[in-house]
Order: C-alpha cells, then sequence, then structure tokens
C-alpha cells in the first residue's frame, strides 16, 4: 500500500526513511485523516518531510504522483528552464563571428524584452530566437559579442556583458558529505579550547588544595566547560568562473558547517564590494552592507573568503568595476577594509596554484592579502588554518 | 482527544491535523515557523482545550538532556557527609526530578513542551532520542527505570538556528506554521478583538502586510507585533481614517513603534513612504 508513492518520493530525492513511511501508515490505521486528499496531503507532510525548505519538492512529487501533472504552473516572466539545456554548442568560424553585428547596449536590452515576448517556444540554433548553441546575441552557448547570457553555463566564451541569470545563482548545498570526512580534518586545526561561561564543572585540583588550605573543611572549587570558542566567518563567491568549482566548495562548506558551533557565511560574485547577501535567490531583496557585517563580528572571528579570484583587473582597481552595478568605491578598497577589521583573513583558491602567476586579477589580490592566498585543497587547507592559528 | 482550535487560537486544518497525529500516535511533535507565529502558545493552548497540566522546559545554551530526567545533586550530598546528616545515607534525598520524569510519572496525560530546542548544544536532541522514543529511562544513581505511566504529549519548538539531527527528526512529526494570510489573519485579530470595528481591522491589516511587502527589512513585523499594535490603535481610539491618510502629513502610521523595531527599519520606511510621495 503506498508503497509506489514512497518510492516516487524517494526517486525525486526527498529525505524519507522506511521509519517515517511506517509511521504514515500507522497514522491512516489510526485513521488521524479521513479519506479525503486534502487531509492525506498534509498527513504525509507532516509525518514524511521533516523541513520546510523540502516542502516544495514534496508538493512537486506529490503533484505529480496523485495527478500526473508534470509541471507547477510557473510565473510569466520566468525564462522555461527547457530553452536553456544545453543541447550543442556551434563552433563559428572567425569570419562568421566578424560578420554578427554587435548592438547597442540598450538596444539590446529592449530586443531582448521584445523577443522574450515573441518567442512562445524552445528554440535552439538559428540567429534570431533565444535558445541554445545559437548566434543571436540573446540566449547562452553561443557566441555574440556583447551577448547577454540567459541561463546555463556561457560557452567558454565569457563575454558576457551582464549577467543576467538571477535563477542561476543557486545556494551552495552542504549535504555533499562524500570526501568531505578529510576536510573536516584539516578544519580541526582551527580548534581552540577555552573555558568560558557558566562554572558547571568540579575543579578537582583546586577543591583539593582548597580543602587542604581549609584544614580539612570542604571547600569546593567549580569552573567552566572547555569549548571549542573558535568563530568563523566565510565569505563565498558565487556564479561566473565559480562554476568550475562548485563541487570543491559544496564539500569545504558542507564540512564547515559541521564543524564549527559559530560559523556565519556570506556571498559574494566575483570581488566583495558594499555589501554580500545570505540567500542567492533572494540577493537583490536582502543584501546585507559589508559595513554592518564588520561591525558585527567583531577581530575575535576568523575570516575565510573563497573565490577564485579570476576576473577583469578593473573590477577590483576601480570604481565602477563591478560586472554588476556602479560601486561608488574600489573593490580593493573594500578588501582593504576587510582586512583593518580582520587582520588575519586568509583567501582560498580553488584556481591550481600553477596558473595563479598567469592571471594578473590573481597577483592583485594576493598583493593586498600579503600572499596570505591558499590552494583550495587538503595541504593547502592546512596551511590556511595554521596562518589563521597564529 | 481531538484539537480543533481554541476560543483563543486560529489553528489551520493543516495544524489541527499535525497535532491530532501526535495526540493519536504519541509521537512528538515538531513545530518552527517565523518568531511571533505562536509556536510556544501551540502549546498552552493544547493543554487548555484537553483540559490536561502543561509541564514547560524552556532551552537554554547551557541546557543539558540529563537536566530534563534528572539531576544528581553531588555537592550538597558531599557538604551533608561533612555535617553528618541522617539524610545522606539514601542517595535517593540527593535526586532532583526533571521536567521528564515529573510528566512520565503522573497517572494522567499531560502535555511537555520542549522550548526552543535549537538554542542548546547540537548533541542536545540526540541525547534526548530514546527517551522521547520509548519514554523511558534510567537513573544510574538508585538502579531505577523510570517509564511513563501514559505517553505525555510532546510538542518541541525551534527557530531554526541549528539543524537537528535526522535521527531526531525521524521521530518526530513536523509542522511548519507559514505565516498567515489576509484572511486567517482576520480571524487571529477576531479571536483576540472580537468587537474591533471592521473598517479599523481593514485598514490596519493594509497597512500591515504593505509593511511586510518593504523590501529589506531587517526584522519583519509579526503576528504578536501585529497583535500588540491593534492593541495600542484600540486604546488610543485612533480613527480608521487616519490610517489610510497616506498624502498628509504623517509619514510613519501611527505608533508604528509596535510594528517596526530598528531604527535602521524606521529610517528605510520613511525614506521609502517620502520617495513613494515624490513621484506622485
Amino acid at each position: 500500500m503506498l508503497i509506489d508513492f514512497f518510492l516516487h518520493l524517494k526517486t525525486k530525492k526527498l529525505p524519507v526513511s522506511t521509519r517515517e513511511f511506517l509511521t504514515l501508515l500507522e497514522a491512516l490505521k489510526e485513521h488521524v485523516a479521513e479519506n479525503s486528499i486534502d487531509d492525506f496531503y498534509f498527513l504525509a507532510r507532516t509525518c514524511l518531510v521533516k523541513d520546510e525548505v523540502n516542502y516544495d519538492k514534496f508538493d512537486q512529487a506529490f503533484g505529480e504522483y496523485f495527478k500526473g501533472i508534470t509541471h507547477i504552473p510557473g510565473l510569466d516572466a520566468e525564462i522555461p528552464e527547457e530553452w536553456l539545456k544545453l543541447m550543442m554548442k556551434k563552433h563559428l568560424t572567425p569570419e562568421e563571428k566578424a560578420k554578427l553585428e554587435k548592438l547597442g547596449w540598450d538596444k539590446l536590452m529592449e530586443e531582448f524584452k521584445k523577443r522574450l515576448a515573441e518567442q512562445k517556444e524552445r528554440h535552439s540554433g538559428g540567429s534570431k530566437w533565444i535558445g541554445t548553441g545559437g548566434s543571436s546575441p540573446f540566449g547562452h552557448g553561443g557566441y555574440h559579442p556583447e551577448g547577454i547570457r540567459v541561463g546555463g553555463p556561457s560557452a567558454g566564451n565569457r563575454t558576457a556583458v551582464k549577467v543576467w541569470e538571477n535563477r542561476e545563482y543557486r545556494n551552495l548545498d552542504d549535504s555533499v558529505e562524500l570526501g568531505t570526512r578529510n576536510i573536516k580534518v584539516a578544519l580541526r586545526r582551527l580548534r581552540r579550547f577555552a573555558r568560558e561561561g557558566a562554572e558547571d564543572e568540579l575543579d578537582l585540583d583546586n577543591t583539593i588544595t582548597g580543602t587542604a588550605r581549609n584544614a580539612g573543611w570542604l571547600d569546593i572549587k567549580m569552573r567552566p566547560e572547555r569549548h571549542n570558542k573558535v568563530k568563523v566567518l566565510l565569505f563565498l563567491d558565487i556564479g561566473g568562473s565559480m562554476d568550475d568549482h562548485i563541487k570543491v566548495c559544496e564539500e569545504l562548506f558542507s564540512a564547515a558547517k559541521s564543524e564549527f558551533k559559530h560559523l556565519e557565511y556570506f556571498y559574494f560574485h566575483n570581488c566583495i564590494y558594499d555589501h554580500v547577501w545570505k540567500d542567492n535567490r533572494r540577493r537583490h531583496a536582502e543584501r546585507f552592507p559589508l559595513w554592518d557585517v564588520m561591525h558585527k563580528y567583531g577581530e575575535d572571528y576568523k575570516v575565510v573568503i573563497v573565490g577564485d579570484a579570476t576576473m577583469s583587473p578593473y573590477e577590483i582597481l576601480q570604481p565602477g568595476g563591478s560586472v554588476e552595478y556602479a560601486n561608488e568605491e574600489a573593490g580593493a578598497v573594500w578588501l582593504q577594509r576587510m582586512l583593518d577589521t580582520w587582520p588575519r583573513a586568509v583567501w582560498l583558491n580553488p584556481e591550481p596554484e600553477r596558473l595563479w602567476d598567469y592571471r594578473h586579477s590573481i597577483e592583485v589580490i594576493r598583493t593586498i592579502f600579503a600572499n596570505r592566498m591558499f590552494p583550495l585543497t587538503l595541504a593547502g587547507l592546512e596551511r590556511a588554518m595554521r596562518e589563521l592559528n597564529k | 482527544m481531538r484539537f480543533q482550535g481554541t476560543d483563543t487560537y486560529v489553528a489551520t486544518p493543516d495544524l489541527m491535523l499535525a497535532v491530532n497525529a501526535a495526540i493519536t500516535l504519541q509521537r512528538p511533535l515538531l513545530i518552527k515557523g517565523e518568531p511571533g507565529t505562536g509556536k510556544t502558545m501551540l502549546a498552552e493552548e493544547v493543554a487548555g482545550a484537553l483540559g490536561v497540566p502543561l509541564l514547560q522546559w524552556h532551552i537554554k545554551s547551557t541546557t543539558k538532556a540529563q537536566q530534563g530526567l534528572y539531576e544528581y545533586d553531588a555537592v550538597s550530598r558531599l557538604r551533608d557527609s561533612q555535617l553528618g546528616d541522617e539524610k545522606v545515607k539514601d542517595i535517593s534525598n540527593y535526586i532532583v526530578k526533571g521536567v521528564l520524569w515529573q510528566a512520565f510519572e503522573r497517572e494522567t496525560p499531560c502535555v511537555i513542551l520542549i522550548d526552543e530546542v535549537d538554542k542548546a548544544d547540537i548533541e542536545f536532541p540526540n541525547d534526548l532520542l530514546r527517551e522521547l522514543d520509548r519514554m523511558e529511562f534510567h537513573v544510574y544513581e538508585t538502579r531505577q527505570t523510570v517509564k511513563a505511566v501514559q505517553r505525555p504529549i510532546v510538542i518541541i519548538t525551534s527557530n531554526n538556528e541549528k539543524e537537528l539531527p535526522d535521527a531526531f527528526l525521524r521521530r518526530c512529526f513536523f509542522h511548519y506554521i507559514k505565516f498567515p494570510d489576509k484572511e486567517t489573519m482576520g480571524r487571529i485579530v477576531d479571536v483576540h478583538f472580537p468587537r474591533l470595528k471592521q473598517d479599523l481591522l481593514k485598514e490596519a491589516l493594509e497597512v500591515f502586510f504593505e509593511l511586510r511587502d518593504v523590501p529589506g527589512l531587517k526584522k519583519k513585523p509579526s503576528t504578536s507585533e501585529l497583535i500588540d499594535w491593534l492593541k495600542l490603535l484600540v486604546a488610543e481610539d485612533i480613527p480608521p481614517e487616519v490610517l489610510h491618510s497616506k498624502d498628509k502629513k504623517t509619514v510613519v502610521p501611527p505608533l508604528a513603534g509596535a510594528l517596526l523595531k530598528n531604527e535602521q527599519d524606521v529610517h528605510l520606511f520613511e525614506r521609502l513612504v517620502f520617495m513613494a510621495r515624490h513621484n506622485r
């Protein structure tokens, strides 16, 4: 009974266990839910889903199973993901590339909106419609100078004027457990035990000494328990050229999240400017001014920045250099401010160390960080942790 | 025993079902949700509706799982032994019963509230697995096993500050109280202020939901704040038209201090109102 439903949830990657399934059956036997589908839906959800993050996944799976509906109606403004699946890559000859007209920026946006309105179905190739692998200025996986990127990884050209893929920034998944064991061990170097807080442990040595001094009358001494009191602040670069490193960053994040009691994290894109964010889906609505972050998390936080530092040097050195908006002050100014707050901050770079010398922006950031940039490998992590512990 | 909501608490059908599942199958119910959506109130109301006593255990960052079962007061026994007190010979004189023990030995059913379980150490929920599952535990000092006479109804609340371990989650029912929509909110307010003027309520709810939609607020006003604000509006006898006066001199709705708890939010809001008027 309902085993198919249970297996269906499993295939949809919902973390359901047999025990929870048996609980559901038990509840049905006890007639907690009457015969209506609504009641059953609520009951199944309360038994099987243990985190509101998974509610959406469950809703989809439930709908699929009981109605055979595959899609929930999306918002009109959203671009159907189907178009964006990378179907093919069109290799253009240099002559062809030259033939493509260069449209101005405003015109590009205007055209894009117009075509978005006109276009009704999926499209691949060709040179006008939005889709994949074409040479139209819109879509992705294709080539056009000054093109706008729409979803999906860029086709290796990386010439998009502005990144136009709000949806592509997904939150790093910290559920990856594979391979995180080693990272955890490396992070463990960053432990610092201290006695702090309520005195709730008997201090035997001191009690004996105290009692002896008291001529045999008991003199009880208490002390606080030992805790790992290290506090970590993590800044993660996300999107763009970081796509190649998602897996290793997820692993690091997953390990760090379970290893430190006080862990705070923020996201940024390419270089840190005057604000960072915590939730990539709402990054435009909910942002945290860097000033606030610097004031809130004091010197006792260990700061780790993870990013490939691969960008145009203008993005670091020039005001207004950000790829996303007109920043008033240059990235370098903000990085320096961070270093003033947390002088020991380290930068972890997932790019191989041997490539560092060939990228100007990496060189720039390394200089700002006074060589405290380490590769995101186990060895590099250990070096970084040792540096942080100094 | 079935929970149907009460005169003072509005429960949505899904919440009622979750509570009833927990009552029928005698498993703990884990409640999450935005602050101020009535998580803690739920336990009080369930106990009130079923007419059974409520035992509360409020968790702090220093709380240990053991404290909910019992504590052995070794220090006072040591001291008493020096004073030659007769009490000292019986160890059970120094066992202090915790909330769970008190609940387990009751002859009649009761409701236990474990409030803000996420405040405690990461290990805390794991240490309570067996106790909540089998409803029994062993007292090492007196070599006795305490078993629940009547399985109590356990309601656990969490504010999502820490993730709870899977093994713990598997043993619970889970319900996420989502923020009430306008209609439910109207019912909630009705319960608290039965004689509130309809037009005042309508205007107030509009202002409230508009305020929640302001992007970038650090702390969004919640249900409990709305109720506080209405209390003030009623006490000050503010007419409904004032709330609607968007083009008059008042920048922020009257007594907004009850809704916005952060001076940066107030600034932001004032700026937005100012800009909105400018555009007009």
